[in-house]
This record gives structure tokens, sequence and C-alpha cells, in this order.
């Protein structure tokens, strides 16, 4: 199963051992792990009002295990890889909590890290997840940032 | 045969329910029409509206609001995703 969306925790070195058990084909494994962020950006060093307490991540059960795998299967045709895995939680985290996990075994570095950061690009805009903040000042949606969009456009080809 | 149309996020706060079954008006046949015959039922529909680059899916498909809409489909309406 190369794609899971779960409440529960994740080890990211079982993970990465596991896409390169038997198989010595594997010669780079690349790996991304998310974690929740105080945000101190908003309001400057120490954020006060705006430091986010906890944060509540929303899907759209059925769509999302379909559009994650839709974008393993993408980045499948555009790199020669041997292996995916991508973990999405969902429910309650806190700053620190893991999010989100992608890892891309390949026979070298090149492909592994193209299709690492492709992926983590793809799922941040494609993906049917939501984050809600929780803060002294109350809840509040996080707003999509425009940013991502530009990352996940440097991907697109002539046939997108 | 009535279409599903979920919402989720803000605007599933904002409109106080996540899903409902409605018979599809006569004359609606995208995923805009759909949207512009929920908003003008007025408060709090109307954040279908207003909503920021609202985005949408046809049998969880993220596709664009002229996409077409038919008896049987799961339409869902949402705010753009912040996962990741």
């Amino acid at each position: 199963m190369s794609v899971s969306v779960q409440q529960a925790d994740f080890d990211a070195g079982a993970e990465i051992a596991a896409l390169a058990a038997g198989r010595d084909e594997v010669g780079a494994v690349a790996s991304f792990v998310g974690l929740v962020r105080a945000d101190k950006s908003a309001a400057g060093v120490g954020a006060g009002d705006s430091a986010v307490q906890a944060m509540t991540l929303e899907h759209y059960p059925g769509m999302t295990e379909k559009a994650l795998t839709a974008i393993v299967d993408e980045a499948r045709g555009r790199w020669d890889i041997y292996g995916v895995r991508v973990i999405h939680r969902i429910g309650r985290l806190l700053p620190g909590d893991r999010i989100v996990f992608v890892a891309v075994a390949s026979a070298h570095r090149g492909e592994a890290f193209a299709a690492c950061e492709f992926i983590m690009d793809y799922l941040k805009t494609r993906a049917p997840f939501w984050k809600k903040e929780e803060t002294p000042a109350g809840g509040r949606w996080v707003d999509a940032r425009e940013g991502d969009d530009h990352a996940a456009g440097r991907w697109a080809t002539d046939g997108d | 045969m009535n279409v599903r149309i979920l919402f989720f996020a803000g605007l599933r706060e904002a409109l106080g329910t996540g899903s409902e079954s409605l018979a599809l008006p006569a004359g609606i046949a995208t995923v805009g029409a759909l949207r512009d015959h929920l908003a003008a039922r007025g408060e709090p529909w109307t954040a279908l509206a207003t909503t920021k680059n609202l985005r949408a899916a046809v049998n969880q498909q993220m596709l664009g609001l002229d996409a077409a809409v038919k008896a049987g489909d799961e339409v869902a309406f949402f705010p753009p995703v912040t996962g990741g």
C-alpha cells in the first residue's frame, strides 16, 4: 500500500527501510517529513495571539486516497522509480507533530529527489486536505498560498 | 436520481452542513450552475458565491465550474486545499 491517510503517527525510519528492503536495485531513497509549525511568521517573533496551539486536518474521504494515488502514478510515469510511500495524517495535531511523509526509492538520487519534491508540490495543490489552526484568538482556516501553485506549476508539461 | 452534494472546511462551517441530497433541478447541467442555484437560496448559501477561489470536484475528481453534472453524481464544493 503506497498511500495512507491516517490519524496515527508514523515511523519515518521504518518506512524508509521498508522501501528498500530486499531490493538491491535501489541506490537512493529521498524522503520528506512535514511538521506542524507554531506559526511565528504572521505576527513576528513570539507570535502572541496568532501562535498555533493545535491544528485539525480535515479531508475528503475517498477522494483523498484517489488524488494521492493519481499523484504517485504521475510521478511513476515521469521518473524511473522503484517505490513510493505517502502518509498524510488527519485529525488534531500539535506543534512539532509529524503531518506528512513522502519517500521515493530509485537507482540514483536525481530521480528520488525530483519525484519526492514533485509529489509534495502536487499534494499541496491537488489533495483535498484542509488545515484549521487553533490560536489564543480563536480558530482559523489556513489560506492557500499562491507560492504552492507556483511550486506545482514548475512541473507542468505541455500535456497538462 | 439525486445528486449528492458535499461541502468541506470553512465552507462546510459557513453553511452549517457537510452534505445534502438534491433532485437536480431542470436546466442545471454544470457545476457552476449548481453553485449558482444553491447560492440563490440566500444566507448562508451565498458563501458559495463569495468563497475566494472556490474549488469543486465531480465524482471525486477536481474539475472546473464548467464541468458537467448529471443525476447520480457526487459534487463537492470546497476552498483551495491546504494539506501537506
